[in-house]
């Protein structure tokens, strides 16, 4: 037995190195290239990032779309999950064979049905208000258009992220027990529900957040420039700043989940100190 | 606050269904419930699965629709009343606590809603608390107690908003047997010392017995009998009551004139109304069934459970027919298994349905 147990012990730890050698050598590999200087080692990539042009622009625009996406989707969602298990259990699995269709739909894909849709609208609906609504939605300065791409695309990821959150509670249950207690239906969904999908509701914002962060061919094909378009277009003049941003990002997505962790520990750390 | 305090500011209240008529699909739930819940009452609903007492308390808590009927608090149709304001606290089997506040917060959240101050509903929580027990448990949340423990919590904050009517659907069958025992003393000894008008739903024919004023048996949505423990146990209305309530055997018999039948070799009256038609069962309870050790009895002991003061032997006749006997644990060992035995039923009226 104890032989069995050290040799799946030097097991792990081969599958263990491998593993980390799989993701740090690249990671490191990145830092390296991305500090390497003829006079040795320099942060140039680094400090010039803001000062290059472009960078805070596609920042800023990929948060703002990052923002919009995740509130879009949670109001669509989270209600649509919530009115389901409470009054139709039964169309639990349209709802979620409706969210996860996205799932085997390319971006690419995606990318042309839309761009179908916004080359045919206009000469539709050239008189009527809906024409503006097209010119709207196209704006270089917030494109909403891709806000309707990345909510779709996120949909099966926050979907499952929100699903596992609602089965970790007793939706119905909990809500009886609050208009027992003399909540209306509103109250008991904001005071007893949502206080306790918290997790969930951070987790299908993370991924979608990471998603929006990376998503590189929506908004390549339909000719905007946020962050990941940013780096890729910075990649073919400035080789070691694009690599700066790639591994910038890799920070900040790093830091995102880590905060996420956190905030998930917090409740579990003042429970566990009562 | 004290239970003399909480029983002063409680108001009792009569709850009548009438005709109240439930179907779900081809189900049909509740199929014209009659049933009147005194004041200060503790009403048990009992029945198997399906028999609608579930959906009846649902229906008066305000969770559930009805199809047809009355549903009458003091008087007043509550049918229309959203759930949230019909003035009922409800325990859940499935202790419900909202997991992401303290026990304090719990048993204050009722408060919150009605917009109590925060100093005022944590000092009536805490009395609360103190009234099921758990003081010591404020501060914690519903994952870092037991099963009891939580249950208490959610009694207390039924009781809470001081409804007039306490709902307590299943609440201890998630619970081991020792706990439900001591909590199913302590919800008697709350709900007599508050006086409120209470509703216990259960499928525990010994939880009904020992803590219900009254039992209403339902069977496929319909009232079978309603009466006191002592009553239904010993004055069953229906041979489903007899059967449902206790243990009962059913012995072949033969009709032997009116109102009379012919059992075990003996002529015995018939409680009851006859079956004008068909075979016939006489129902009978283990501790009504006499035996004597006998070598050429007609009765043989094929079996023995030992029950604590009594033993529960089953014996089989010549035809097949088993009989459950209660016998003194004592004078069970003179009729060991495999000896026979004469066997007789008291001289009295006895209960018969059809075979």
């Amino acid at each position: 037995m104890a032989q069995l147990i050290s040799r799946l012990r030097v097991w792990r730890g081969a599958v263990l190195l491998l593993a980390g050698i799989y993701f740090l050598v690249p990671m490191a590999a990145s830092v390296w290239f991305s500090i390497d200087d003829v006079n040795g080692i320099g942060f140039d990539a680094y400090t010039g990032l803001l000062s290059a042009p472009g960078f805070t622009d596609s920042l800023w625009l990929t948060l703002g779309l990052a923002a919009v996406t995740v509130v879009v989707l949670l109001l669509l969602l989270v209600p649509a999950m919530i009115a389901v298990r409470l009054g139709s259990p039964r169309l639990r699995p349209v709802l979620e064979v409706v969210c996860t269709l996205p799932l085997v739909v390319p971006p690419v894909a995606l990318t042309a049905g839309l761009i179908g849709v916004l080359r045919w609208g206009p000469d539709y609906l050239m008189d009527t208000p809906f024409f503006q609504t097209f010119v709207f939605i196209q704006q270089p300065e917030f494109p909403l258009v891709l806000v309707i791409a990345y909510v779709l695309m996120a949909l099966p990821l926050a979907y499952r992220a929100l699903d596992a959150g609602l089965r970790a509670v007793d939706v119905r249950t909990l809500v009886e027990a609050a208009r027992n207690c003399g909540a209306s239906w509103p109250r008991a969904v904001f005071a007893v529900i949502l206080p306790n999908l918290r997790g969930a509701l951070l987790n299908a914002s993370f991924l979608t957040l990471a998603l929006v962060l990376g998503e590189f061919t929506a908004a390549s094909i339909l000719g905007y420039e946020p962050f990941s378009v940013w780096i890729y277009s910075v990649g073919n003049s400035q080789g070691q700043m694009s690599v700066a941003v790639s591994v910038l990002s890799l920070l900040i997505t790093w830091v995102l989940l880590l905060l996420l962790a956190a905030a998930g520990r917090e409740r579990h750390h003042k429970t566990a100190t009562s | 606050m004290s239970t003399a305090t909480l029983a002063k500011t409680a108001t009792s209240a009569t709850v009548e269904f009438r005709a109240l008529r439930r179907t779900f699909g081809a189900t049909t739930a509740l199929d014209g419930l009659d049933l009147t819940v005194n004041p200060g009452e503790l009403l048990a609903l009992l029945g198997p699965s399906g028999c609608g007492k579930t959906t009846a308390l649902r229906i008066l808590a305000g969770f559930e629709s009805h199809d047809s009927g009355q549903v009458l608090v003091d008087g007043e149709d509550v049918t229309r009343i959203p759930a949230h304001k019909r003035d009922a606290g409800m325990v859940f089997q499935s202790y419900s606590l909202f997991p992401h506040l303290t026990a304090i917060d719990n048993v204050a959240f009722g408060l919150r809603m009605r917009g109590t101050g925060k100093a005022q509903r944590r000092r009536r929580a805490q009395e609360l608390l103190e009234l099921v027990g758990l003081p010591q448990r404020a501060e914690h949340y519903p994952h870092q107690m037991s099963g009891g423990q939580q249950q208490r919590i959610a009694l207390a904050r039924a009781l809470a908003l001081q409804p007039r009517v306490l709902l307590l659907d299943e609440p201890l069958s998630a619970l081991d047997a020792k706990v439900r025992l001591n909590l199913r003393e302590e919800i008697r000894r709350l709900q007599q010392e508050l006086g409120i008008t209470t509703l216990f739903v259960t499928h525990d024919q010994e939880e009904a017995l020992s803590m219900a004023d009254r039992v209403a048996v339902l069977r496929a949505g319909r009232l079978e009998q309603c009466a006191a423990p002592s009553e239904l146990y010993a004055r069953p209305a229906t041979a489903f009551v007899a059967e449902f309530v206790g243990t009962m055997s059913r012995i072949p018999c033969e009709r032997a004139g009116e109102g009379t039948v012919s059992v075990l070799g003996r002529r015995h009256a018939v409680d009851g109304a006859m079956p004008a038609t068909g075979d016939l069962h006489v129902l009978v309870r283990p501790e009504n069934v006499l035996l004597a050790p006998s070598p050429q009895g007609p009765a043989l002991v094929v079996s023995a459970s030992f029950l604590g003061a009594v033993t529960r032997l089953t014996v089989r006749l010549a035809d097949g027919t088993e009989i459950k006997a209660d016998l003194p644990t004592e004078g069970a060992t003179a009729l060991p298994v495999g000896s026979a035995a004469d066997i007789a039923l008291p001289d009295r009226p006895v209960l018969v349905d059809r075979r």
